[in-house]
């Protein structure tokens, strides 16, 4: 009984982070695919320096510390240069979304490029330009198999959210954090608690995948 | 017969340290249908894949209705061509490949239909018509909607085909195209080739190795062999009265 009431009493505390926690991730997830889109077209390009660029942001976004980059852009920056990148919320979504935008990108880029040849050959042989190639043949069949990635990516991302709460923002760990403070024998069961927020706020998120799956097995020339 | 609607020039063409064409001379008139033959590995797809513009060649020229394909004129000097360049030659030409190469995301029709609406921007309501007549005429009428992927080798070659017409070429070029069918679907693939060589007045450049199947179309046949045109005439030319050694004991092999 003691239990049941202390959650009874613990989730809704919880939930009260739940809408940073969900606009964090859906704003962040944006901005990762479109990151996602534009770095990963950019390194296939002919432009030896765009190619370099992109490359240049992937491996840095990617072989560094999320956590790192998000005090970078909360701390470092503004001290450095006297600029306010704009309020935590805003930093956050940047810092995820530059980050899981890298490793996306990786997965644009590969799934470009496993597009079978025959078909840029066939689409030659039906005369169509480099650009129709590319958005009528190419690209379609290679969004159908980034998509259970994207879908993994994005469940990770859900889970990256909750290092905002180390720059100040009130998510569902934040609140998890400070009913912990205030009540340190209760630390088991809160963080049960914030782990079972986590797991159902991706269980869409995991069907998703699952869907994305047979999608993506539809529809490709092997 | 007229001017050729094709000729080759002296060309060469090399990948990496291995020579494959060492000095093309071809001519192809208008509705020929010409046969290209002889052991694998000794170039044949690379001809058709260069006048595709798939593959450049090292050296030489291949003249397309009178227009140098692989170059153009820029301030006086011929220079490599520009992709602007390939497009407008080769409009003319069509091709089938031995692995269909049909487009998985799209149903039979809309494979027929993209290339009329995108490239030529014809109206959409008559590219609907044609492809439809183009794709009976291959015996698939009542496929329109299915995708690539529920069709058998032999339906999806014939889809190929149908796709290569509705864009009405002057040229079209069969790569190996009964190759990776099951031998029970050569046949329905052979006949439509057959039906099209009949009945349509374009060039038509076979390189197969249906033997009987080629000599029986072709108005011309080339024995293509490392790398040179070893032996080229009518049909019964080439296989009565050839003296070429290399050419009786590639037609020996067949024959058994």
């Amino acid at each position: 009984m003691v239990t049941i009431n202390a959650i009874i009493d613990i989730a809704p505390q919880l939930a009260r982070g739940l809408s940073v926690t969900v606009s964090v991730l859906l704003a962040s997830a944006i901005f990762a695919y479109l990151m996602a889109f534009i770095a990963g077209l950019s390194r296939l390009s002919k432009n030896t320096f765009i190619r370099k660029f992109t490359g240049l942001y992937v491996e840095v976004f990617r072989g560094t510390s999320l956590i790192v980059q998000l005090f970078w852009l909360y701390y470092a920056i503004p001290m450095l240069f006297g600029i306010q990148l704009g309020s935590n919320w805003w930093i956050g979504v940047i810092a995820i979304g530059l980050n899981y935008g890298a490793y996306l990108s990786e997965v644009v880029r590969g799934s470009i490029l496993s597009v079978a040849k025959g078909q840029t050959e066939a689409a030659t042989a039906l005369n169509m330009s480099s650009f129709q190639r590319m958005r009528l043949i190419i690209f379609p069949q290679a969004v159908r198999m980034m998509l259970p990635e994207f879908s993994n990516y994005t469940i990770q991302m859900l889970k990256g959210t909750s290092l905002v709460s180390l720059i100040g923002m009130t998510d569902i760990l934040y609140y998890g954090d400070i009913i912990r403070s205030t009540n340190l024998s209760q630390a088991p069961l809160v963080y049960l608690l914030v782990l079972v927020f986590y797991f159902i706020l991706a269980l869409p998120l995991i069907w998703l995948t699952r869907k994305g799956e047979t999608i993506s097995k539809k529809g490709v020339a092997s | 017969m007229s001017e050729p609607i094709v000729k080759f020039q002296d060309v060469h063409k090399s990948f990496g340290d291995i020579k494959v064409l060492k000095g093309i001379n071809l001519d192809i008139k208008p509705a020929e249908k010409v046969a290209v033959i002889g052991p694998s590995g000794s170039g044949k797809t690379t001809i058709i894949r260069m006048l595709m513009t798939l593959e450049e060649p090292t050296s030489g020229d291949i003249i397309v209705d009178s227009t140098n394909l692989w170059k153009m004129e820029k301030k006086g000097k011929m220079v490599k061509a520009n992709e602007k360049h390939l497009r407008q030659v080769r409009g003319d030409i069509g091709m089938v490949f031995q692995h269909f190469n049909l487009f998985p995301h799209m149903t039979i029709l809309e494979n027929c239909m993209t290339a009329p609406i995108h490239v030529k921007k014809e109206n959409k309501e008559e590219v609907r018509e044609r492809a439809i007549q183009m794709l009976d005429r291959v015996g698939l009428g009542d496929k329109l909607n299915n995708y690539p992927s529920q069709l058998s080798g032999g339906q999806k070659q014939r889809v190929a085909m149908a796709r290569a017409l509705v864009m009405r070429p002057k040229i079209m070029l069969f790569d190996e195209v009964t190759s990776a069918l099951d031998p029970e679907l050569v046949g329905e693939v052979l006949e439509v080739i057959r039906d099209i060589a009949k009945h349509d007045d374009m060039a038509m450049v076979l390189v197969t190795h249906e033997m009987d199947f080629a000599l029986d179309i072709a108005d011309k046949v080339l024995f293509l062999d490392e790398g040179v045109i070893a032996e080229q005439g009518t049909a019964s030319q080439v296989i009565e009265h050839s003296t070429n050694e290399r050419l009786q004991g590639f037609l020996h092999r067949f024959r058994r």
